[in-house]
């Protein structure tokens, strides 16, 4: 029976491996229980909403009390942060995306992800010789190693940092802020809902206040920083106060909590697959389709749950009401055989690579080049570095959230690090 | 060197291209792309990263024998 | 049964491309990703191999790309006799055999004509031969005119606001040169997109300082004594002094080696079935000879099966494709070329793109965005469906308008969408100057994901 099978999905216990209910669900390609959301989880249907101009990405479209367990507590209270541009749609987002885009990539800023190459380079170098060193972790050396906590989780935050010009020593504060907001997206039945609310404001407002500081002194002080090229902008392309607290604590989240999970689970596939990681040793090109691959099939944002149609519209004939909540799921569709020939199988030359991974259409991952690199690096030189890499521990354990799905820690050993 | 064309039916401008291999790929405007078509062998790892990361993969690259270099 | 007749072509058959740039290329490639063993033998005017020609009229003037550097990737290797820098000048289609400019004689078992088009010159031959006076088509085109470009002529002036002209004007500009365009038509590129599109790229033309001229023709050039155009002359009875012309009025199909072959060939281009297979000019379909790209003519089922022929690079990308495999393939298992128009173009910064037929189109509905700030979607209709669609920076939904056109659905499009402004509430005409009027309504849509499983769906007229 489908009865449940988005609860089972929720469930952490099915967090290690969802995609055998993943298979369930695109049995039915728009499932509806009769209350929740209306859940797509086959390829085409999904990458033609993704482009599909009668879809909001608003929450302000949905429809008072539209059911969906992911839905975030509106508290209506007007000190809080306005939505950032992914809960927007044209022409707001797309204007707030182009400026935030100006400091960041082409056609203006067409060198800064270019001239980051060699601070990724030196910081994976760093952690993993803090690693070597037994300076990083609980003392125990390579005999056990937190990939999370050791690399993973540092190595984007370090990065995600210097791009936005946020000190790097501020990251114990706002760490506790970005988990808040990151684990509002999830859904806890056991928790006090009011209170859950509570904290998630608490952690917005506190990350806003934080973010205000910051550009305050970037005004006066501007560096050649995402932050003080966003703050010192005027004119037509340019933000507001609160426009762009909302933007700067949508780039430090999302920098954060995706690229950890593409990293970690990046290393527990290559650890599962030890061909592959031998041959990306030998390789290290392979980094770049095998990065892509991993997008696939194991992409970070497992589903994205805020779309809502702006009139009733027909999905292989079931019909989703104006105001509805949908779910698309990213990561089923990367699994649907009906696109990708064995889509179970984890093969970095596979040629036909249209994932899903970052998204489609207008709202595709804003910070996708960056992950891509991060991620290739990360990888190819975990791959060259460690001297017999090994899980201690399969499955590891999982974060909660399955939206953001990833490990919490990831417990390797290996026999030594090579210079 | 490296010759390459681009399918800019299947381009939507999502510009990974231009970030990773920016002096072969440039955005003209927000979207537009121009590009060079033929890049010189040292861009090649920046020209297979910006291929593989197209999302809309409609970037064909052919690598020529060195002789021609 | 096997065909034996086809095993005996796969194997050793003689098969021959006649010209030598994009569909020819992936036409060629295309039969060896098939398993085709014979010999292919491919017949180019042009000296060189191959090149891609979108870029001529943008990266290369503005000084981004070399034109000798436009060389088109290869997908695979593919074996074939090259014969460039000879056109082909006739065909024998009772002997199989193409007849070369140098009075060499190829023969074949299956032929392939992909001759495409050339630039339609200035009609006055004398003013055409002065120095300074360019077309813009070919590799050499593109090389002479980014030359004379790098030495900063005083003004140059286009004629014709198609896209080739507009992407020249806008190369212009960004390079710091003064640019006339003449325009016959009320604005630029009325006749792919109409007149309302129209107006919206000529303020994007004047606002990016070119000095545009509407609604004029140019009556004459005039070089100095040593040859070299100085002024030209208009309708209007004013003179423009200017040091480079660049004529932009359009294309001319290579046909005219086919005269008396017998082949269904004109300046129209060649007549060819949904599978690619050129008619003779009783009408009858041949067996052997094949058509693809700019110069043929097929019949397109979602436009009431109108003859459309498609100067687009998308086109001769997938008829070539369609050509190659039908070549090969037993009657069952050809496929129809059902290839959805689409082009691109960009300029002044813009990215223009379209789907559909826009030209086919009666009224437009802005659905997304706003003209005045240059980033929209319009959407074209014509007897109360979809039937184009054109992007100006919004090019992330122009996928959802090509299923539209590819379903007929209805015209205006009866639904909200994201970012709907006051200027979409309503569809107005498209105002395009001659509007082609096909003689059926819709019988067909098209549906499937990959071209391997593209169908139609006849569907009963409404």
């Amino acid at each position: 029976m489908k009865q449940g099978i988005l609860t089972d999905i929720l469930d952490h216990s099915h967090r290690a491996d969802p995609y055998p209910l993943y298979a369930e669900l695109r049995k039915t390609p728009v499932y509806h229980d009769g209350e929740g959301p209306y859940v797509v989880s086959t390829y085409h249907e999904i990458m033609a909403l993704l482009h599909d101009p009668r879809l909001s990405s608003d929450q302000r479209n949905r429809t008072a009390g539209a059911a969906d367990p992911l839905a975030e507590e509106d508290t209506g209270d007007s000190a809080t942060l306005p939505p950032g541009f992914l809960k927007l749609d044209p022409p707001e987002h797309d204007r707030l995306r182009r400026i935030t885009n100006r400091p960041f990539g082409p056609p203006h800023s067409p060198h800064r992800i270019e001239s980051m190459r060699g601070d990724l380079d030196e910081t994976v170098k760093n952690l993993i010789d803090d690693i070597a060193a037994g300076t990083s972790g609980n003392g125990e050396g390579t005999e056990r190693i937190d990939l999370v906590d050791q690399f993973s989780y540092p190595f984007p935050v370090t990065m995600i940092c210097r791009l936005l010009g946020v000190p790097r020593e501020d990251e114990a504060r706002f760490h506790v802020w970005a988990d808040t907001l990151a684990a509002s997206l999830d859904p806890d039945p056991t928790a006090d809902q009011a209170e859950r609310a509570k904290v998630t404001q608490d952690a917005r407002m506190e990350l806003g206040m934080y973010l205000a500081g910051l550009i305050e002194d970037r005004r006066k002080n501007p560096r050649d920083d995402m932050l003080s090229h966003l703050a010192a902008a005027t004119g037509e392309e340019s933000m507001s106060t609160m426009e762009l607290l909302s933007t700067a604590a949508l780039l430090l989240i999302a920098g954060h909590e995706t690229t950890v999970n593409l990293i970690t689970n990046g290393m527990l596939t290559l650890l599962r697959h030890p061909d592959v990681l031998q041959r990306l040793r030998s390789e290290p090109g392979l980094a770049v389709p095998l990065v892509e691959e991993l997008l696939r099939y194991e992409p970070p944002v497992q589903l994205l749950p805020q779309r809502t149609p702006l009139v009733d519209i027909e999905i292989r004939g079931v019909t989703v009401p104006k105001g509805a909540a949908m779910w698309l799921v990213l990561a089923a569709g990367n699994r649907d055989p009906q696109r990708f020939e064995n889509p179970d199988r984890f093969d970095p030359d596979r040629k036909d690579i249209q994932h899903l991974g970052l998204g489609s259409g207008i709202h595709s991952c804003f910070g996708a080049p960056l992950a891509r690199l991060e991620a290739q690096k990360a990888l190819s030189e975990l791959a060259r570095r460690l001297e017999n890499p090994r899980l201690l521990e399969d499955p590891p354990p999982y974060r909660q959230n399955a939206v953001l799905r990833g490990p919490r820690h990831l417990m390797i050993a290996c026999d030594g690090i090579r210079p | 060197m490296l010759r390459l064309v681009v399918d800019l039916n299947r381009c939507q401008g999502y510009a990974q291209c231009a970030f990773l291999a920016p002096d072969v790929f440039a955005m003209h405007g927000d979207e537009g792309l121009l590009y060079d078509p033929q890049a010189e062998a040292a861009q090649r790892e920046r020209v297979a990263q910006a291929a593989a990361a197209c999302p809309v993969q409609a970037i064909l690259v052919e690598e020529l024998e060195a002789s021609d270099a | 049964m096997p065909d034996t007749a086809l095993d005996a072509l796969r194997s050793s058959g003689r098969i021959v491309v006649v010209g030598a740039s994009l569909a020819g290329l992936r036409a060629a490639e295309t039969l060896r990703e098939k398993g085709f063993k014979g010999s292919l033998t491919m017949i180019g005017d042009e000296p060189y191999e191959p090149y891609d020609r979108p870029p001529l009229s943008k990266q290369v003037l503005l000084g981004k790309a070399s034109a000798a550097g436009t060389a088109l990737p290869r997908r695979r290797a593919i074996d074939a006799q090259w014969r460039l820098g000879v056109p082909a000048s006739g065909l024998d289609m009772a002997g199989r055999r193409v007849k070369l400019a140098d009075g060499d004689e190829v023969p074949y078992d299956r032929l392939l004509i992909a001759t495409g088009v050339r630039a339609r010159p200035w009609p006055n031959e004398a003013e055409a031969e002065l120095d300074g006076v360019f077309v813009l088509r070919t590799r050499d085109d593109g090389a002479a005119l980014a030359r004379r470009m790098d030495a900063g002529p005083r003004r140059v002036l286009v004629i014709g606001a198609g896209f080739t002209g507009s992407e020249i004007a806008s190369a212009c500009r960004e390079r710091g040169l003064e640019v006339t365009v003449a325009e016959r038509a009320d604005a630029p590129l009325v006749g792919a997109l109409g007149g309302v599109i129209g107006a919206v790229a000529a303020e994007l033309q004047r606002e990016n300082g070119v000095d545009l001229r509407t609604g004029i023709m140019v009556t004459g050039l005039e070089g100095d004594s040593t040859g070299r155009v100085r002024a030209a002359h208009f309708s209007d009875g004013t003179t423009l002094e200017c040091e480079v012309v660049v004529v932009s009025l359009g294309a001319q199909r290579n046909t005219e080696w086919l005269l008396g072959s017998g082949l269904g060939a004109g300046p129209r281009g060649i007549a060819c079935d949904a599978g690619c297979r050129a008619f003779d000019i009783t009408g009858i379909v041949t067996d052997d000879i094949y058509v693809a790209g700019d110069v043929a003519r097929s019949p397109h089922p979602l436009f009431g099966y109108q003859f459309l022929s498609l100067e687009h690079w998308g086109n001769a990308v997938a008829q070539a494709e369609t050509a190659a495999h039908n070549m090969l393939s037993e009657s069952t298992d050809r496929r129809p070329h059902i290839w959805t128009p689409a082009f691109w173009s960009t300029q002044f910064g813009v990215n223009i793109k379209s789907v559909g037929v826009p030209s086919m189109g009666t009224e437009i509905m802005i659905t997304q965005g706003s003209t005045a700030e240059r980033r929209f979607t319009g959407v074209y209709g014509y007897q109360g469906r979809i039937i184009g669609a054109v992007t100006f920076d919004n090019a992330r939904w122009l996928e959802f308008y090509r299923h539209q056109i590819e379903s007929t659905a209805p015209f205006p499009p009866p639904y909200p969408t994201v970012d709907r402004r006051a200027e979409g509430s309503r569809p107005v005409p498209a105002d395009f100057p001659d509007p082609s009027v096909p003689t059926h309504g819709p019988t067909v849509t098209l549906s499937g994901y990959s071209p391997a499983d593209r169908r139609l769906t006849f569907t009963p007229a409404r």
